[in-house]
């Protein structure tokens, strides 16, 4: 089991309408939200959190040209240099053929490496044990979730009372 | 969320659900005991997959030589269940990729059990060009690998190998995608469970949490990965027609065949979605979320690529006469006159003709009709690969060599064996992970479910505008 050796102090809503204008209202609150957990993905939430956009994509694109150079050249090294065979009378070069596995390819190296860094950047795969607050966030709740580890106890309490005040329906806090 | 409230889309989700009923209802069937009617299909499905066992020990014991293919027939049974098999192959990932992207949002009922009958479809397929290799211990020589003998590379000009890259790319690409969509939901699962089924939910789930940026990235990803395997499903069952269409074969060197190979492939694939979604839907009483709207919305798709393989079927008959080439033109005259007519009226009743029936709302809606429209669709597309694959050998340039063609029995039991290695696979499937992508459907409830979303509530609307703000 990881940990992050946090204290987490946590509200769960019964609604992601709450919860997103709990996580607007909290960050007019200039209270520093430590994550959001939800079942499902809640559409508004990045903006809501002011997260930046995944760069994920673009990853997908290197691994792609990656996957396009890899197979172009590969081919075109192994019929023009280290083995050439004439088949069927055309030149040795014979690009329009290698288009088809080039494309193939470039598919699957996109697909592979999109794939492999994202679980890696969540910190997920197989085995990998990571703890979570409550088991209904996988269900029906959805979580706003703030670090007091390095807090006071006059912010815990100003934390405390957003979440009351913002709706949300259980409040409590771990050591996670 | 802000719900537009449209009166002509049905709603996707009734019953009145909750996000726990969700969870409830899709989750449940893989944490009770199995029911008496998954037993007795598990131990048929077994049987069938013993049976592919045997016959394939068989092939590799005493040869090829136990198949009946012959000098003129070189491809038979083999070929026609690989094509067949990988056609199938295509509905899932056309569900979840291509109409993610047409953002339909009926999709997400479906799209999980289509995608894992996907890739078990490409599975079955994949066994069928293994097995045709005869010495199935040298299989790995179909791969560029660095050798002893020069080395000595793979022909990258040849149709085969491109289907050797496009099928295990494919395979990959929508096993990635299909798990990718269900880390979130065996975490759901997880969180449910206790003891040992927790600790190995957890290793299924990657140790999943929920958080907002993981879902950010999660969305991306799949966005991508739609957008990769778009192209990607089209590109497959081109390069299998390529297997057909680069040979000099008078019926099968046709440029008409990659959109015509695709289109057949989502018809087909489409077919059997429609099989398995309406007997998982009763047996794990899914009404509530493949609704008859899922069913409708497939039945146009089948009307759709029904229609469009009709039309290549007759331009190829135009065309060969059009042509003015008598081997192509006998070609043709061959598969509607030749030996093997019954073949090709099979196929010509089962796909251009009995899917017209689907032109009828009433039919679209029917379970019966449309059950028995599938079957029909999968017999008449293995028609099909039958037709284009064994009556073109059959009649080739040379009369002295022409011959028949009738399966042994090793080639029966190869094909209904690889029926219950799908079926096989297909039952563990449900058994272990939810069979609705149960995230997706939550991110809709609010959208298309029948208390926020349809006709009713529509007209509720319009009666008391005021309730307008609870959405």
């Amino acid at each position: 089991m990881r940990t992050f050796n946090k204290e987490v102090l946590y509200g769960l809503y019964d609604d992601e309408h709450d919860l997103l204008v709990a996580v607007r209202n909290a960050r007019a609150d200039h209270l520093d939200i430590w994550d959001v957990f939800s079942p499902f993905p809640v559409h508004g939430m990045d903006n809501a959190m002011g997260l930046s956009e995944s760069r994920l994509h673009i990853t997908g694109f290197i691994y792609g040209m990656l996957g396009t150079l890899t197979a172009f050249l590969f081919m075109t090294w192994v019929f023009t240099r280290d083995w050439p065979i004439i088949f069927g009378g055309k030149p040795y070069f014979s690009a329009p053929a290698f288009i088809p596995i080039t494309f193939e390819l470039t598919v699957l190296f996109a697909a592979v490496g999109m794939v492999v860094t994202f679980y890696t950047i969540c910190g997920m795969g197989p085995g990998i044990v990571n703890p979570t607050l409550d088991d209904r966030i996988t269900d029906d709740k959805f979580c706003l979730a703030f670090d007091t580890t390095n807090s006071d106890e006059a912010e815990v309490s100003k934390m405390k009372s957003f979440l009351e005040s913002s709706g949300a329906t259980e409040i409590s806090s771990k050591n996670i | 969320m802000s719900g537009s409230i449209s009166p002509i889309r049905e709603p996707l989700i009734t019953g009145h659900k909750t996000y726990h009923q969700i969870t409830e209802d899709i989750c449940s069937p893989t944490e009770r005991t199995p029911t008496t009617a998954w037993i007795i299909a598990f131990i048929l499905a077994v049987a069938g997959l013993a049976t592919f066992v045997f016959c394939v020990a068989w092939t590799v014991w005493f040869g090829i030589g136990s198949w009946n293919l012959n000098r003129t027939i070189n491809w038979g049974w083999d070929i026609t269940n690989f094509v067949w098999w990988v056609g199938i192959g295509h509905a899932g990932t056309l569900i979840s990729a291509i109409l993610l992207l047409f953002r339909q949002r009926w999709r997400t009922g479906v799209n999980r059990a289509a995608e894992a009958m996907t890739i078990f479809a490409v599975i079955c397929a994949g066994q069928f060009p293994l097995i045709h290799m005869g010495r199935l211990w040298l299989a790995f020589f179909i791969f560029p690998y660095p050798n002893t003998r020069g080395p000595l590379w793979v022909n990258f000009n040849s149709p085969l190998l491109w289907d050797v890259f496009a099928i295990s790319t494919y395979f990959t690409v929508s096993l990635l995608f299909w798990y990718a969509g269900l880390v979130p939901d065996f975490a759901t699962v997880r969180d449910r469970a206790k003891g040992l089924r927790r600790r190995l939910y957890n290793v299924l789930s990657f140790g999943w949490t929920g958080s907002a940026k993981h879902w950010q990235r999660w969305e991306s990803l799949s966005l991508v990965l739609a957008g990769l395997a778009t192209p990607l499903v089209l590109s497959v069952h081109t390069i299998v027609s390529f297997d057909f269409a680069t040979s000099i074969i008078p019926g099968w060197h046709t440029t008409i065949f990659p959109p015509y190979f695709v289109a057949g492939a989502i018809f087909s694939g489409f077919a059997m979605v429609q099989t398995l979604m309406l007997i998982t839907r009763k047996v794990l009483k899914l009404h509530d979320y493949i609704t008859l709207e899922h069913i409708e919305s497939m039945n146009k798709v089948i009307v759709l690529t029904g229609t469009i393989v009709g039309v290549a079927y007759l331009t190829e008959l135009f065309i060969s006469w059009y042509s003015g080439y008598i081997y192509e033109q006998f070609a043709f005259y061959n598969r509607l006159m030749g030996p093997y007519f019954w073949s090709y009226i099979g196929m010509m009743f089962c796909n251009v003709l009995s899917p017209q029936v689907f032109w009828w709302k009433s039919m679209r809606r029917n379970i019966t009709v449309t059950f028995v429209m599938s079957i029909f669709v999968n017999i008449g597309m293995w028609f099909e690969r039958f037709v284009i694959i064994a009556t073109t050998l059959a009649r080739d340039y040379l009369p002295t060599s022409w011959s028949y063609y009738t399966p042994t029995w090793v080639e029966i039991g190869i094909f209904i064996g690889t029926l219950g290695l799908f079926s096989t696979l297909f039952l563990i499937f449900i058994r272990v992970a939810p069979a609705v992508a149960v995230a997706e459907i939550k991110s809709i409830l609010k959208d298309a479910g029948d208390q926020y979303a349809g006709m009713d509530v529509a007209r509720k609307h319009a009666a008391d505008p005021e309730t307008e703000k609870a959405h």
